[in-house]
C-alpha cells in the first residue's frame, strides 16, 4: 500500500530528452530538452539547460544570454515584478491564475488533442493528435479493459501513441505485442512518454508479413548466419570463402606497392567487422522474434487494439485468432463504413459477442458566474470504435449436445413415473 | 478469476457472468452444487461451469445456450445491483484518462455508492496503487467492502464509513488523484486538497446540475486549483443493420432485355427472391434518441506545494 508520506518526485522533475511542453499564455510548443540547444519560442529564443533538475510546472524568467532563471516567488519583491511588467514579463510558463476558465490552458492543448494537464512527457507529433480524439483514446482504454498484467495486441499507425497510452495503463506488468506493417514499427510517439527502462522489456513486437506462417506453425525461428542462410549448413561454406578472399589479394599483390596492401587489408577487416556486427543485429532480430512468436502462437492474448489507417477488417479478422476467449477488443477507424463491414463479418463468422459501433461527442463548457454556457462541441470527427467480447468458437458443440440427450432422458423417466 | 486481473478456468467462488444473448446479461457466483435458473434452463455449476474456460458456451437444461464471461468493471457497470445511481463506462473511461490513473496510482473517492466507478478504478491501478473510498451510508459501505471482497480486490481498497464533507478521507498528502460525487462537492474540496500529495494531482468532480458546478469551480479556484475545465461526453451508438432498397422500374431501356440494367448501375447486392428490383444495403444508423444526459465533469489541477 502506497501509504508513505515521503513520496519521490523524482519522476516530476525535467531531465535531458524529455519532451516538454512551453507554455506562454495559450501559445503552446512541445520541445525537447537538450544540452545546449537553442530553443526559439515566441520570439525568444532561450536554453532549456536550467530548467533540468526542476520540477515540471515550474515557472521561468528568460535572463541574460537566453538561459533560465527561476520565476521569483509571488510574495517576495512584488514591486519589483509589477515594475518589470512594463518592459519584459514575458514567461515560459504562464501562472494557471491569471487565466480566465473561457481560455483555459487545457482548452487548446485539448482541442489538439493533447492530454494536458502537468506539463509534462507529450506526444510530440501533432499531426497525428488531430484524427483520434483524447476520449476516443480513453474508451479504446478502458474498453480494452488495458490493465497491468495482460497480454495485449497492439496494431496501430499512430505514430506509438495507442502503444504509448496502453503501455502507461499497464505500468510495466504484463506484455505489449506490437504487430507492425512493414519494416519496423514506428514508436517515435511512445518514446516521449518517457517510461523507465523496464517497461521496455515488456513491448515486443512481431511482423505482420509472418502472421500466417505463425498460425500455419511454419515460421522458421531457427539461427541464422550474415547472409541470413541457416548456420548449420553453411558456415563452413563462409568461412570458406572469407579464407579464400582473404588469401585472394596475397596473390595478387607480389606486384602492388605496400600502401595499397595495407589499404586492401584495412578494408577487408572492415568488411569482416560489418560482418560480424550485421550477424549481432540479426541474431538480436531473431531472438525478438522468437520472444514475440512465443508470446503469441499460445493464441491467448488478453485484448487487441487496432488504431490504423488500414483497412480494419482483415487486420480484425487476422489478429483476432490470437485472443483468449471472453477478452474484449477494440478497433478505432476514423471512418464508419469499415466498421460497418467488420462488425457484418463478425457476426457472419460468430466468435464474437456484444458487437458496439460508437463515437462520443464531446462538449465543453465556460463555467463563469452568470456566463455559464457550453463552448466547443466536438463531435463526429474523433471517430469511430467497434468493440466485442471474444466467445469460444463452436468447439462444446458435441459435449452440449450429449448433455441435452441426457436431459430429454431425465425427462422422460420422470414423467414415466408421474403418469404411473 | 478477480476483476483485476484475468484467468483462464472458472473456479468456485468465482463471479462470473453469464451471456444471455444481445444486450442481456447477469452475474451469478458459482458455487459447488448450485443451480441457475435462466430462460433458457438451469445452468448447473459443478458440470457446466466449474472447471470449463472462460468464453465458453454452455447448453442450459432446455437445450439452449448461453456463454459464460470473466467479469470485467465494464462488464460489471451494466450487470450489477443498483443501490444508487451509477457511473457508466462513456463517463468512466474520460475520468481515468484525465485523472491519469494508472498501476500505482492511489486515489481517493467519495462517494463509493454502487461501485461501478470503484471498480474501474482498482482494475486501473492494480497491483500496486490503492483506492481510498468514502461512502458516508452504512450499508451502502457494507455492501461495497463484501463486494469488493467477492471480487478478490480488497487488498487494494479501502472504504471508510463517514462523511467526506465533515471528516475526509481519512488519508493525507498520498493521492495522486481525487474524484467527488457528492450533491455538495465544493464543501469537499479543503479535504480532497489535503489528501492529495505535495508535489501536485489530478482531480475530478462529478454533478448532474450546472449549479453544482458552478459552485465547485469556484470553491477549486479559491482552493488554488488550476486548469479547470468542465466538459460533458456522451456516447453515441450506431445500429448496424442490412436494410432492402427497392429500385425503381422506369420501364424497358432502348437495346437491353429487362430493366436488370438497374440493379448494375447500383453496385450493391442484390435482394434474393426479389427479380433484381431491389438491392441490400449495409449501413448503421444512429438511434433516434441519444443518451441522455449523466452529469458534468469538471476537472483540475492542484500544483505543487512550493
Amino acid at each position: 500500500m502506497a501509504e508513505s508520506v515521503n513520496d519521490s518526485d523524482a519522476e516530476s522533475r525535467i531531465s535531458f530528452g524529455d519532451y516538454v511542453v512551453l507554455k506562454r499564455g495559450d501559445v503552446f510548443k512541445s520541445v525537447q530538452v537538450e544540452n545546449k540547444k537553442k530553443v526559439i519560442f515566441e520570439k525568444q529564443w532561450f536554453f532549456l539547460d536550467n530548467a533540468v533538475g526542476q520540477l515540471f510546472g515550474t515557472r521561468f524568467e528568460i535572463g541574460a544570454g537566453g538561459s533560465l532563471k527561476l520565476k521569483a516567488a509571488k510574495h517576495s519583491g512584488d514591486s519589483l515584478d509589477s515594475k518589470e511588467a512594463g518592459q519584459d514579463n514575458r514567461h515560459i510558463l504562464d501562472d494557471g491564475k491569471s487565466q480566465k476558465l473561457t481560455r483555459d490552458d487545457i482548452e487548446t492543448l485539448k482541442e489538439q488533442g493533447l492530454k494536458g494537464q502537468h506539463l509534462y512527457s507529450i506526444v510530440n507529433v501533432f499531426v497525428y493528435f488531430s484524427h483520434l480524439r483524447y476520449d476516443t483514446l480513453a474508451q479504446i482504454l478502458t474498453l480494452g479493459n488495458i490493465h497491468a498484467g495482460s497480454k495485449i495486441l497492439v496494431f496501430e499507425t499512430c505514430a506509438g501513441l495507442v502503444l504509448g497510452s496502453v503501455m502507461e495503463r499497464m505500468g510495466g506488468f504484463g506484455s505489449v505485442i506490437q504487430m507492425y506493417p512493414g519494416g519496423g514499427p514506428t514508436r517515435a510517439g511512445m518514446e516521449s512518454f518517457g517510461f523507465p527502462s523496464h517497461f521496455h522489456e515488456t513491448l515486443h513486437e512481431f511482423p505482420l508479413c509472418k502472421v500466417n506462417a505463425l498460425l500455419a506453425g511454419t515460421l522458421d525461428l531457427s539461427e541464422k548466419d550474415a547472409d541470413g542462410n541457416r548456420r548449420s549448413e553453411s558456415s563452413q561454406e563462409t568461412s570458406g570463402v572469407s579464407e579464400e578472399r582473404s588469401s585472394e589479394p596475397q596473390s595478387m599483390e607480389v606486384s602492388v606497392d605496400q600502401q595499397e596492401e595495407m589499404r586492401r587489408v584495412e578494408r577487408e577487416r572492415l568488411r569482416e567487422q560489418k560482418a560480424q556486427e550485421k550477424k549481432v543485429k540479426m541474431e538480436e532480430k531473431r531472438k525478438k522474434l522468437a520472444s514475440a512468436a512465443a508470446l503469441l502462437e499460445g493464441r491467448n492474448a488478453d485484448g487487441l487494439v487496432i488504431a490504423s489507417r488500414f483497412h480494419p477488417c482483415p487486420v480484425l479478422m487476422g489478429l483476432l485468432k490470437f485472443i483468449a476467449p471472453s477478452r474484449p477488443f477494440v478497433v478505432y477507424c476514423q471512418y464508419r463504413e469499415p466498421l460497418i463491414e467488420c462488425y457484418t463479418k463478425l457476426r457472419e463468422q460468430g466468435g464474437a459477442i456484444s458487437l458496439r459501433l460508437t463515437d462520443s461527442w464531446l462538449r465543453h463548457y465556460q463555467v463563469l458566474p452568470n456566463r455559464t454556457h457550453p463552448v466547443l462541441l466536438m463531435s463526429g470527427g474523433g471517430g469511430y470504435l467497434l468493440s466485442g467480447t471474444t466467445v469460444a468458437a463452436d468447439s462444446a458443440k458435441t459435449r452440449n449436445q450429449h448433455k441435452s440427450e441426457e436431459h430429454v432422458a431425465k425427462r422422460l423417466k420422470l414423467d414415466e413415473i408421474s403418469s404411473a | 478469476m478477480s476483476f483485476a486481473e484475468y484467468s483462464e478456468i472458472i473456479q468456485e467462488g468465482d463471479v462470473v457472468i453469464i451471456f444471455l444473448g444481445h444486450e442481456s446479461m447477469m452475474p451469478i457466483k458459482v458455487q459447488s452444487g448450485a443451480q441457475t435458473q435462466t430462460r433458457y434452463g438451469a445452468i448447473r455449476h459443478s458440470s457446466d461451469l466449474i472447471g470449463q474456460r472462460f468464453g465458453s458456451k454452455v447448453t442450459c437444461s432446455k437445450g439452449g445456450w448461453v456463454y459464460v464471461l470473466h467479469p470485467t468493471p465494464e462488464l460489471w457497470t451494466v450487470n450489477l445491483p443498483h443501490r444508487t445511481q451509477i457511473l457508466y463506462t462513456t463517463d468512466i473511461a474520460n475520468i481515468t484518462l484525465m485523472l491519469e490513473l494508472k498501476p500505482g496510482s492511489v486515489v481517493c473517492e467519495s462517494g463509493t455508492g454502487s461501485g461501478s466507478l470503484s471498480h474501474s478504478i482498482i482494475r486501473t491501478i492494480a497491483p500496486t496503487g490503492h483506492l481510498h473510498t468514502v461512502e458516508f451510508h452504512a450499508q451502502r459501505a457494507e455492501k461495497a467492502m463484501q463486494e469488493f471482497k467477492e471480487h478478490k480486490v480488497s487488498h487494494l481498497v479501502t472504504v471508510r464509513n463517514q462523511d467526506v464533507c465533515k471528516d475526509g478521507f481519512g488519508i493525507t498528502g498520498i493521492a495522486d488523484a481525487v474524484f467527488l460525487d457528492i450533491p455538495s462537492p465544493w464543501e469537499a474540496i479543503t479535504h480532497a486538497k489535503s489528501a492529495m500529495k505535495r508535489k501536485g494531482g489530478r482531480l475530478c468532480s462529478f454533478s448532474p446540475c450546472i449549479e453544482q458546478v458552478q459552485r465547485t469551480c469556484e470553491a477549486l479556484l479559491d482552493h488554488g486549483f488550476e486548469e479547470i475545465c468542465t466538459l460533458e461526453v456522451l456516447l453515441r451508438v450506431h445500429d448496424v443493420r442490412a436494410i432492402n432498397l427497392p429500385l425503381p422500374d422506369f420501364g424497358p431501356e432502348e437495346g437491353s432485355a429487362d430493366s436488370s440494367q438497374m440493379a448494375s448501375d447500383v453496385s450493391q447486392e442484390v435482394a434474393p427472391n426479389t427479380g433484381n428490383t431491389s438491392v441490400i444495403c449495409r449501413t448503421a444508423t444512429p438511434p433516434r434518441e441519444m443518451a441522455g444526459h449523466t452529469g458534468y465533469l469538471t476537472f483540475a489541477t492542484k500544483p505543487q506545494c512550493e
